[in-house]
C-alpha cells in the first residue's frame, strides 16, 4: 500500500516487528510481560523528559513575556538548565518535619504522581503509540485525573501547618468545581462523536476536527475546557492554592527535595495532560491535516509523523496556557467560584443541549457538507 | 429582565477585557529584551554620572593636583574615612608652606555621602564611575589618592579646576 512508503518515520513497523518476534520466540505470557516492561520504561522516561522540556519552555516563554532572556547560561540558550535543576533537586536533602502525620505526609506526593501517570498512560501519542485504548477513554481520563486532588488535600492536612491547610482547602474547592466544567465540556464532544474511545474519536476527525464539526457549540466547549483545565492544574490566574503572597507555597510549603520535586513534576505534567486531552478531543489528536479530494496534499501531510502532529498541537495549547498565565492577575476565591458556578456551568449546560439539538437535527458540518468533510 | 441583561453584559465585557489583556501581553512578547547582560556588556554599559563609586583626586598632565591639604574633607567626613597627612616645606623665597604628603581614603568605611566633595574649597576630589570595587582583602580598600611625586598646581598660572583623570 501507499501508506507503507508515505509514512517512513512512523513507529508502526518497528512496534509490529517487535511484537511478532517476541511472540514467535517465547510463550505469550513472557512476551506480554516484556512488552509491559518496555511500555512502562518508555512512559517513565517520557514523563521525566517531557517535564524537563516543559520546565525549560515555560521559563523561556515566561521570560519573553516579561522582556527578559530567561535561562541562558547552562549550555547554548540555557537548554541544559532544567537538567541541572533536576540534578540539584535529586541531590537535595529531604528535611523531616516534626509533628506531621508521617504516613500521610510521605504518601501525598505519590498520589499526585500516580494520578497524573495514570492519565498519562491513556493518551494516544501517535499512530500505534497508544498504551491502553479503553472504549471509555474519556471517562477513564476524567476519573483518574481527579485522583490528584487527594494528594493535594493529604499534603495540606498532614503538614500540620495552617497555610498548607488553607491552600489545600482552596485547591479542593477549586478542583471539585472545575472538574465539573471540564467533564461537561468533554461530554459535549462525546455527544458529537458518539464515542468515548480516543482512537475512534481521532479516526472520526480525519477530515474535520471536532472543534469545527460542531461549530458554535464545539468552540464554546473548547474554550470552557481550556479554562477549567487550566484551573485544575492550579496555574496562572487560578494559582490561589499556592498564592505565595498569602500562603508561602500553599499545600507544598513543608515539602523539600525530591518530594517537592514530585509535586512540581506532577504540576507540569498535568499541564501537558490537559493540553493533550484537548488536542485529542478537539483538534484531531495525532491525525495530520487532511482535506477531502486533495490526495497529493494529504500524502505530504502523512510524511510528517503522527507524533510530531500530536506534540505540535499540544505545544500550541501549552503556549496558550502560558500566555494566559502571564496575562491575568490572580483571582480571589469568591471570584473563582463565581466564574465556575455562575458562568461556566450554566453556559456548559446550555451548550450541551445545543450540541444535542445540532446532532439530532443534522446541523454539524459533516452532516451539512458531506462532500467537503 | 434587567438582571439577565446585566449578566450577559458582564459576561461579554469580561471576555472583551480579557482578550484586550491578552493582546497587550502578545505585543509584550515581541518587544526588545531589556536585560543587561552585565559581564559581557562592560564596553557599552551606561552608569549615571551622579553615581558615586570611588573617590579620586584628578591629576593633570604635569602630575599636579588641586589639594591644598586644608583638611576640611577630613573634618567633614562622618566616618573618619579620609585622612590628610601634610608636611611643612620651605619655598625658594624662604617662606614656610604646608603641602599634601599623603591623602588616604578607606573605601570600606565610606558611605558615599559626598560631603567631602561638596565641601572641598578647591575642587580637588570627586567621585568617579569605577564601580567594580571588590577585592580579596580589606587592606586593599585603603587607597592613597595623590600620585607619587605629585605637587600642588600653581594657582596664578591656572585657575580652572582640573579636568583630566590620570
Amino acid at each position: 500500500m501507499l501508506s507503507n512508503y508515505s509514512q517512513p518515520l512512523e513507529f508502526t513497523k518497528l512496534l509490529g516487528w517487535l511484537d511478532t518476534t517476541l511472540k514467535a520466540n517465547m510463550p505469550e505470557v513472557w512476551a506480554n510481560l516484556i512488552e509491559f516492561v518496555i511500555v512502562a520504561v518508555a512512559f517513565l522516561t517520557a514523563y521525566a523528559v517531557i517535564a524537563l522540556i516543559l520546565i525549560y519552555a515555560e521559563r523561556k516563554i515566561t521570560a519573553f513575556f516579561q522582556a527578559r532572556f530567561g535561562p541562558n547560561r547552562v549550555g547554548k540558550y540555557g537548554i541544559f538548565q532544567s537538567v541541572a535543576d533536576m540534578i540539584k533537586i535529586l541531590l537535595k536533602e529531604i528535611i523531616h518535619i516534626n509533628n506531621v502525620d508521617k504516613f500521610l505526609f510521605y504518601a501525598a506526593p505519590f498520589f499526585m504522581i500516580v494520578a497524573s501517570m495514570l492519565t498519562f498512560g491513556a493518551i494516544p501519542f501517535g499512530k500505534m503509540l497508544h498504551a491502553v485504548d479503553f472504549n471509555i477513554g474519556v471517562l477513564y481520563v476524567t476519573a483518574v485525573s481527579s485522583l490528584g486532588i487527594i494528594g493535594v488535600l493529604l499534603a495540606g492536612w498532614s503538614s500540620n501547618n495552617k497555610y498548607s491547610m488553607i491552600g489545600a482547602m482552596r485547591s479542593g474547592a477549586q478542583f471539585v468545581s472545575y472538574e465539573l466544567s471540564a467533564g461537561f465540556a468533554l461530554m459535549t464532544i462525546v455527544v458529537l462523536t458518539g464515542t468515548m474511545s480516543f482512537s475512534e474519536m481521532i479516526a472520526k476527525q480525519e477530515f474535520c476536527w471536532n472543534i469545527f464539526n460542531g461549530h458554535i457549540s464545539s468552540i464554546v466547549a473548547f474554550v470552557i475546557y481550556l479554562i477549567s483545565g487550566h484551573a485544575e492544574t492550579n496555574r496562572g490566574p487560578f494559582d490561589l492554592p499556592e498564592a505565595e503572597s498569602e500562603l508561602t507555597a500553599g499545600y507544598h510549603t513543608e515539602y523539600s527535595g525530591l518530594q517537592f520535586g514530585f509535586f512540581y513534576l506532577a504540576e507540569y505534567l498535568n499541564m501537558f495532560i490537559i493540553a493533550s486531552i484537548a488536542t485529542t478531543v478537539f483538534l484531531g489528536g495525532w491525525m495530520p491535516i487532511q482535506i477531502h479530494g486533495l490526495d497529493i496534499f494529504n500524502q505530504f501531510m502523512w510524511y510528517i509523523p503522527s507524533y510530531v502532529w500530536f506534540f505540535g498541537k499540544t505545544a500550541v495549547l501549552i503556549f496558550l496556557s502560558l500566555w494566559v498565565r502571564w496575562s491575568f492577575p490572580r483571582l480571589r476565591i469568591d471570584q473563582l467560584l463565581n466564574l465556575e458556578w455562575k458562568y461556566l456551568l450554566p453556559i456548559n449546560l446550555v451548550n450541551i443541549l445545543v450540541m444535542v439539538i445540532l446532532v439530532l437535527s443534522g446541523l454539524t458540518l459533516t452532516d451539512l457538507f458531506p462532500s467537503l468533510f | 429582565m434587567e438582571s439577565i441583561l446585566k449578566y450577559f453584559k458582564g459576561l461579554f465585557t469580561g471576555i472583551k477585557s480579557l482578550l484586550f489583556g491578552m493582546s497587550v501581553t502578545w505585543k509584550e512578547l515581541w518587544t526588545k529584551k531589556v536585560t543587561q547582560q552585565y559581564p559581557e556588556n562592560r564596553d557599552t554599559l551606561v552608569i549615571s554620572d551622579r553615581f558615586r563609586c570611588e573617590l579620586t583626586m584628578p591629576h593633570d598632565d604635569n602630575n599636579e593636583h588641586a589639594c591644598t591639604a586644608c583638611g576640611i574633607c577630613q573634618m567633614n567626613c562622618p566616618n573618619g574615612t579620609i585622612s590628610v597627612l601634610s608636611k611643612m616645606i620651605e619655598t625658594e623665597d624662604g617662606k614656610k608652606k604646608k603641602i599634601l604628603d599623603t591623602y588616604t581614603w578607606d573605601l570600606g568605611m565610606c558611605t558615599f555621602c559626598n560631603l567631602c566633595v561638596i565641601t572641598c574649597p578647591s575642587d580637588a576630589i570627586k567621585f568617579n564611575n569605577q564601580f567594580e570595587n571588590a577585592v580579596f582583602t580589606r587592606s586593599k580598600l585603603v587607597q592613597t589618592l595623590n600620585h607619587e611625586g605629585s605637587k600642588l598646581r600653581d594657582k596664578k598660572k591656572d585657575v580652572k579646576p582640573a579636568e583630566t583623570n590620570a
